[in-house]
């Protein structure tokens, strides 16, 4: 039959579709499946009470600590720069504007230990604020403040690189009849556009959370490491290494590793979420929407 | 002068106002100042720092290694999201989740693991070693180290292309009598050519600036395993401000050119194809809304 030999022209041959499943699948076992096993076993090679034991330690509890008190304290900037920045670039048209959208991307291409210098340069002791800074007693670099600005400049992009494809592809239909027909700016933004957003806001919001509690270069130059004060769970795993101290790295990494398992499972439902509102709305009517 | 439709919707002064007061503070200011920092040295001055024979070392072995750690996830990307796309086996999307664990995981935690993975005395390095394949604490563990961090990028970016690719053009070549190889190669290939090398691109731009899960596994010998971005904390360290600002302005205006060039092939990708990548490769293939 013609079909049987076009499927066979379409298709690779079965031994190669077979290779090319064991290359695959033996590359993602060697580089990712492996890597995850370990940081659990390594973690657990001297028994569960070791394993608790190693978490209880008071550096590590405040480690675990100032690590979420950075990650919630980036959150609201975050939010409110992408959502600002996407309803600007999404909603508009102005100059410049692939130029910003550049800017925006800017700090993916940034070394994160660059990113921790240019903080050092304006907040550190010979830092162009640094006398005023002294002067007045407000301690910027080498304490928690500097960790949080670095991290901001880190992780500023994820929800807006998120946003503003998606409220491109919604267009601007639904905002202005939700204007035209009276409501105010606040009325159509959370009953209009905050509604239709969620589920990338949620997705960008994930993205940072995950990079923010994550990051290493650019927190570790600003930081200074000060035990119990300026250690976040990632520099703590870095001084326990460094010490020898096997169990306790692995297990301050587990937490981690846990940590990257919540975003990847949460990520992954999400992006179910939104492919499902999708697939509804694309069998409706164009322009139709179920709130 | 501003369209009539966009009067309709209100908050695009706020919003952009917003927007570029923030990123001015946060990125553009903190840029401006190393760089004006840096110039303090004169370009004379940075090109001694950059070229003299330790710093020309560090730039050498992170070119390399990002390169080599690009062309492995180039090549195994490609298998991996072919495979991913065409092909059906049990635990498909739990593999395809598995994709995104190094955004998710944290780089040092990254970095010990693999570090214990590979020593003389770890699951793998306790084999490669008696084959006379030395991994930890040499180059070619900054290179494992890399391929780990960078290997979403070519994966994410090639999986909506190769989704995109209708059969009917491989239906096409067949019955033109093409091999399956030959359509490969002719059909297939350039047409997923452009996001190959955007995704190439992405992954060595991210390689050059890593440094949180390069710096356990690199042994960090100066002249042979030293990367830049750990030359410039070790200037820092030393109260060489102005040698790591002549590094890290080096290093930034590398990101530079690289964003362009990123930013053109996805350019030239979009122009050929209807779909465009935003940058950020995991934020972007979530949407699905364009579909």
């Amino acid at each position: 039959m013609s079909t049987d030999k076009l499927t066979r022209a379409t298709q690779e041959p079965a031994w190669v579709r077979v290779a090319l499943l064991t290359i695959g699948l033996g590359f993602l076992f060697f580089f990712l499946g492996l890597p995850l096993v370990a940081v659990f076993v390594e973690a657990l090679a001297q028994g569960l009470p070791a394993y608790l034991e190693a978490l209880k330690e008071p550096e590590t509890r405040s480690a675990i600590w100032l690590t979420v008190v950075i990650a919630l304290a980036v959150l609201p900037f975050n939010i409110l720069f992408g959502v600002a920045a996407a309803w600007a670039i999404a909603k508009f048209d102005f100059k410049g504007k692939s130029l910003l959208i550049t800017l925006i991307d800017l700090p993916f291409a940034v070394s994160p230990v660059v990113a921790g210098l240019i903080f050092i340069l304006i907040f550190g002791a010979q830092g162009w604020m640094g006398p005023w800074l002294a002067d007045h007693d407000v301690k910027i670099i080498f304490a928690v403040p500097g960790m949080i600005i670095a991290t901001l400049f880190i992780t500023f992009p994820f929800i807006a690189r998120e946003l503003i494809p998606l409220m491109q592809s919604q267009g601007k239909d639904e905002e202005e009849a939700a204007v035209s027909l009276g409501a105010s700016g606040w009325q159509m933004f959370w009953r209009v556009t905050l509604p239709n957003i969620k589920w990338g806001l949620l997705y960008g919001v994930i993205l940072s959370n995950a990079r923010a509690m994550g990051e290493f270069g650019a927190v570790s130059v600003v930081s200074g490491h000060i035990r119990g004060e300026t250690n976040t769970l990632p520099l703590h795993v870095e001084i326990l290494y460094n010490e020898y101290n096997a169990i306790g790295a692995f297990a301050a990494a587990s937490v981690l590793a846990l940590l990257a398992l919540v975003t990847l499972v949460a990520k992954t439902v999400v992006e179910w979420r939104m492919k499902a509102e999708t697939d509804m709305l694309n069998a409706e009517l164009p322009g139709e929407k179920t709130s | 002068m501003p369209s009539p439709s966009r009067r309709v919707l209100p908050g695009f002064g706020l919003a952009l106002g917003y927007t570029l007061v923030y990123l001015s503070l946060l990125v553009l200011l903190p840029l401006g100042g190393m760089v004006l920092k840096a110039s303090q040295l004169g370009w004379g001055q940075i090109l001694d720092i950059a070229l003299g024979e330790r710093s020309l070392a560090a730039f050498r072995v992170t070119f390399v290694s990002s390169l080599l750690a690009a062309s492995i996830n180039a090549f195994f990307g490609l298998i991996t999201a072919w495979m991913l796309v065409r092909y059906s086996f049990p635990g498909k999307r739990f593999v395809d989740a598995l994709v995104d664990l190094p955004f998710a995981l944290p780089t040092a935690v990254a970095g010990i693991t693999l570090a214990t993975l590979y020593a003389g005395n770890g699951w793998l390095g306790s084999h490669l070693e008696p084959l006379g394949l030395k991994v930890a604490y040499t180059p070619l563990g900054i290179v494992v180290a890399l391929t780990f961090v960078t290997l979403p990028f070519v994966v994410r970016t090639l999986q909506p292309v190769i989704e995109d690719i209708e059969t009917e053009v491989e239906e096409a070549a067949a019955s033109l009598g093409a091999s399956r190889w030959q359509t490969f190669a002719r059909v297939i290939f350039p047409a997923i050519g452009p996001a190959l090398l955007t995704g190439f691109a992405l992954a060595f731009a991210r390689a050059l600036g890593e440094f949180g899960s390069v710096i356990f596994i690199a042994g960090n010998l100066p002249l042979v395993s030293e990367i830049v971005p750990l030359l410039i904390i070790s200037k820092l360290e030393q109260y060489d401000v102005l040698g790591a600002t002549a590094l890290a302005v080096m290093m930034l205006a590398i990101s530079f050119v690289l964003l362009l060039t990123i930013n053109l092939l996805q350019w030239w990708a979009a122009n050929r194809y209807r779909n465009s990548e935003p940058l950020e490769v995991a934020a972007g293939k979530a949407q699905g809304v364009s579909a």
